[in-house]
């Protein structure tokens, strides 16, 4: 909604109240068609304001596009400006480097430059020099061969002036005394030196000569026979590894050479009978090498295929294979490590055992030593088995001993009994009839003489002393008594000992009982 | 192995017959023959002066006695013990005497090398070889003994000349390419002459039988040459070892070097094997000191030995040489080859206790002996591969393909072994020590 004052311009755009105040000089300047605001029906049409107004609009928009523009330029350029400020101060900063370190090289180059020359000088003359003393050698050598000659022509003429004194001389003469001729060493008589002489030596010399000549040739014609037919083998040889991969060749090129190879075989085939015939002909030789040399080339280029191809199956398999083969490998390894340190341990072992076995001492200490050793289980058990004698034994004695005193006891009960019994018996017959007395004094004799016997000293005794077989079988030792006892049961393996031992003692119980 | 008693010997001359018969020694005048089987004394001779030199003749029927004081030559006979001869230089001297191959005949070098004077013994005759070459091997005798050569120096040249040993008939003189002839010797098959130049110049000749120059070969300029030279048994190699610590092999189709050995100080060659002497001396205890034990039981302080193998690399002792001296030590001075053509042993100066042995047939290094003295000599057994070697103590060494041992020797009063030599019908070797005994070491181990 417009409302035009005469030069004012009011208006309302996009909620915008905007005045704009134009003079019609400034709506001409700006290139608008200057409206004429008096209009024929005397009031204001807004169809031109409109228009105007929009071109007015218009140039606005587009300066201040034109400003936006502008700033944007500006901004940029002076972004622009800013950044190749930089990249020139940069760019100059490089340039002084570089200008510097080009200046540092040059210098280098120019001091190993001078380097050069002096190191060049120094071998010039060096050489120079080497070559001067070579000279100098040279020509000390013919100064010292020079007068090494004047002096031997000196001594040659002294000896021969030498020579001719003694010569001259003859005092002393050289001569030679011998008992008798020996014969010549070979037995034959000697020859005179005649022409004929010279000319067997000459012809002895050169046979020698000839000889060896011929043994030696004989030897390298056999040699190059015997390595002309080890050639022909390999050759042979070469051509039958070659051939038969024919059909399991891989490439493409391998084929042509073995095709070619092949024919090739058959050409020489044919040769071979050639030059068996031709040996010492110069072209065979070179023949035979050239066709060695191409074929032993094939068979290297075809080895070095193989190898190849080999390498990469093999590295394809290892990368398969790799995981799980590592570690069962490992694994083995280490049990094997484990075995072979377990079987070492026991070989040293079993060596030490031996060594000590087989280094046996000579001295006796250890040789019983280690004999105790072997019998040691024996020695234990005999030991044990004496230890248990030994205590029987001593059970034995003691028993021995309740049996001596039990025999001591019964020997005094015995005594008291046969006392009573003589008592009783005297007495009884002391109430017997007086007729007795006869008997009752021999009775009564008898008594008192055995008791003093038995109290009597063994000395005065004239009654006969009871043996000890009686003395056993009244002390029921002997088995022929009513009853064994059981000590003796006991006693019965090892008598001897018990018997051996009771003679003391039966004297004592002599001594005891009496 | 067993050792027999010790025997009294001067100037070491001792020599075994070449038919391995009898063995016979020099002590100051008198020569003493013994059967070499029971050593008894076969024959006494005795000379008129003592005697320098001693040499059997080929076929062991004579003993030359040379005696160079008084310029005289005794011979003996061991078939008729009552024949004598004797030759009587005169004034004019004697410096060495010799046997011709033959046997039957003598040469004498006259003082200053005036001339040789060969004394035939079936003749009584003498002829004269004038202006010999006083050199480290002037004349030389072809091994079937049919040929000899002879150096010859006349009018600042050197000349050859080529003798029929039959009749003494000059078979060939001419002039040989060398500045100063130090040595010739023939190819062991007789038909190659090798003469070699002094040290000065490294050049080797190489002449047929008739006298023509087959081939010649210098291995370098101006050094120090040509040391020591030695033709293998079968003829077909040529050793040559010179100053520059290398033996080079030719081979005798070309003439040309096949391989050369050197001698690092550092042996890195994995396929060689060093042996090493260690000595261990015995630990005495103070019981042991008696008086009587120290005279009579010399075993006491004799030292034992044995060899070690040692690790490679192994170092390799050197002694540097005095460069201000002629005739340094240094360079190849001693080589042999063994008796099958297989191996080689050379010894190298400025490495002076080691001995290096070479398999002809990879032409590779073998081994190498390290003692702990300097090695004096060495010799291969002639009929198998094994080499004995003795350094100046009371101990021999013995090499072969299948080890090394070491050998004490039964000497009285710590005397040191010293060379040796090796006869050629027996496998025996004399040794001798540097005092005047003699101990004989007869084979007993396979």
């Amino acid at each position: 909604k417009l409302i035009v004052y005469s030069a004012i311009i009011w208006g309302v755009y996009a909620d915008d109240l905007f005045v704009l105040v134009l003079s019609p000089q400034e709506v001409c300047s700006l290139g608008l068609t200057g409206v004429s605001l008096e209009s024929e029906s005397g009031g204001l049409s807004a169809v031109p304001v409109l228009n105007l107004l929009y071109e007015v609009l218009q140039l606005q928009r587009r300066a201040q596009r034109a400003l936006h523009e502008l700033e944007t330029q500006q901004l940029k350029s002076g972004s622009d400006l800013e950044h190749l400020q930089h990249s020139t101060y940069r760019l100059k900063d490089q340039l002084e480097h570089t200008r510097r370190e080009n200046s540092g090289l040059h210098e280098g180059e120019r001091q190993l430059q001078l380097k050069i020359k002096t190191l060049q000088n120094c071998l010039k003359s060096e050489k120079e020099e080497v070559q001067k003393l070579q000279s100098i050698i040279s020509s000390r050598a013919t100064q010292y061969n020079h007068d090494t000659k004047r002096k031997e022509r000196e001594c040659t003429k002294l000896k021969e002036r030498l020579t001719q004194l003694l010569m001259d001389k003859r005092d002393k003469k050289l001569s030679i005394e011998i008992s008798n001729h020996v014969g010549r060493s070979d037995g034959k008589r000697g020859l005179w030196k005649t022409g004929k002489m010279e000319a067997r030596h000459e012809g002895e010399m050169y046979r020698a000569l000839l000889s060896d000549y011929e043994t030696r040739q004989r030897s390298l014609m056999m040699e190059n026979s015997e390595l002309k037919k080890v050639l022909q083998h390999m050759k042979e040889d070469m051509i039958t590894i070659l051939s038969p991969k024919k059909p399991c060749v891989k490439t493409e090129p391998a084929d042509d050479s073995l095709e070619q190879a092949v024919s090739e075989g058959e050409e020489e085939a044919g040769d071979r009978s050639r030059e068996g015939l031709e040996q010492s002909c110069e072209q065979a030789r070179e023949q035979l090498t050239n066709s060695i040399r191409l074929q032993w080339r094939k068979l290297k280029s075809h080895m070095e295929r193989l190898d190849s191809q080999a390498s990469l199956v093999a590295c394809q398999e290892r990368e398969g294979d790799e995981v799980m083969s590592r570690k069962e490998r490992e694994e083995e390894m280490q049990r094997m490590r484990l075995e072979l340190q377990q079987c070492k341990e026991f070989i040293h072992m079993q060596q030490q055992l031996l060594q000590q076995q087989l280094s046996s001492p000579c001295d006796e200490e250890t040789a019983a030593l280690l004999n105790d050793c072997y019998t040691l289980e024996e020695k234990e058990r005999l030991k044990e088995e004496w230890r248990l004698f030994s205590e029987q034994k001593r059970n034995f004695e003691r028993e021995r001993k309740n049996f001596t005193e039990a025999a001591i006891r019964l020997g005094h009960e015995r005594k008291t009994f046969e006392e009573d019994r003589a008592a009783w018996l005297k007495t009884q017959f002391l109430n017997m009839t007086p007729f007795v007395d006869q008997p009752e004094a021999k009775l009564q004799s008898t008594p008192p003489l055995v008791t003093k016997s038995l109290f009597s000293t063994p000395r005065a005794a004239p009654l006969k002393m009871p043996s000890t077989a009686d003395l056993y079988r009244t002390l029921h030792l002997i088995p022929d008594s009513r009853y064994v006892p059981q000590i003796i049961q006991k006693w019965k393996f090892c008598h001897e000992f018990t018997l051996t031992s009771f003679q003391p003692f039966t004297q004592v119980i002599y001594l005891i009982t009496r | 192995m067993n050792f027999s008693e010790v025997f009294k010997q001067s100037n070491q001359l001792c020599k075994v017959s070449p038919d391995g018969k009898y063995l016979a020694t020099c002590v100051q005048y008198r020569l003493v023959v013994r059967d070499f089987n029971s050593l008894q004394i076969v024959h006494l001779y005795t000379c008129l002066d003592p005697v320098m030199h001693m040499e059997w003749s080929s076929d062991s029927l004579f003993i030359l006695c040379a005696m160079y004081k008084r310029g005289l030559v005794q011979v003996w006979s061991l078939e008729q013990p009552d024949w004598h001869c004797k030759i009587d230089e005169g004034s004019i001297g004697l410096v060495s005497s010799r046997w011709s191959p033959d046997g039957r005949h003598i040469l004498n070098t006259t003082e200053f090398n005036l001339r040789v004077t060969v004394w035939s013994l079936c003749t009584k005759s003498v002829s004269y070889i004038k202006y010999p070459k006083a050199c480290q091997k002037g004349i030389d005798f072809t091994a079937d003994g049919r040929y000899m050569a002879l150096a010859e120096r006349r009018e600042c040249k050197d000349y050859i000349s080529v003798f029929v040993c039959d009749d003494w008939h000059l078979l060939r003189h001419f002039e040989s390419e060398t500045q100063d002839l130090a040595g010739l010797e023939w190819s062991p098959n007789s038909c190659v002459l090798a003469v070699w130049d002094s040290c000065l110049e490294y050049k080797i000749l190489l002449y047929s039988l008739d006298g023509r120059l087959l081939s010649s070969y210098s291995a370098y300029e101006w050094s120090l040459g040509i040391k020591s030279v030695a033709w293998s048994p079968s003829s077909q190699f040529l050793a040559i070892g010179s100053y520059d610590e290398k033996v080079r092999i030719l081979n005798h189709i070309t003439w040309k070097k096949i391989t050369q050995f050197e001698h690092p100080a550092t042996i890195i060659n994995a396929k060689a094997v060093v042996f090493k002497e260690v000595e261990k001396r015995p630990v005495v205890g103070s019981e042991d000191l008696s008086i009587h034990q120290l005279t009579v039981d010399n075993s006491l302080f004799s030292t034992q030995s044995k060899y070690e193998i040692t690790q490679l690399p192994a170092q390799v002792p050197v002694i540097k040489p005095d460069p201000d001296r002629a005739n340094p030590k240094i360079g190849i001075s001693a080589l042999a080859f063994s008796a099958g053509n297989h191996y080689l042993a050379t010894k190298n100066d400025n490495m002076p206790q080691n001995l290096w042995v070479w398999d002809m047939q990879r032409l590779s290094l073998l081994a190498v002996l390290e003692q702990t003295a300097p090695v004096r000599c060495f010799v291969w057994d002639p009929h198998r591969p094994r080499l004995a070697l003795c350094t100046g103590n009371t101990k021999v060494y013995l090499w072969s393909p299948a080890g090394c041992v070491s050998v004490n020797v039964p000497v009285e009063g710590m005397d040191p072994v010293s060379p040796l030599y090796t006869n050629i019908a027996h496998f025996s070797s004399a040794l001798l020590p540097t005092r005047k005994e003699l101990i004989i070491r007869p084979h007993s181990r396979p």
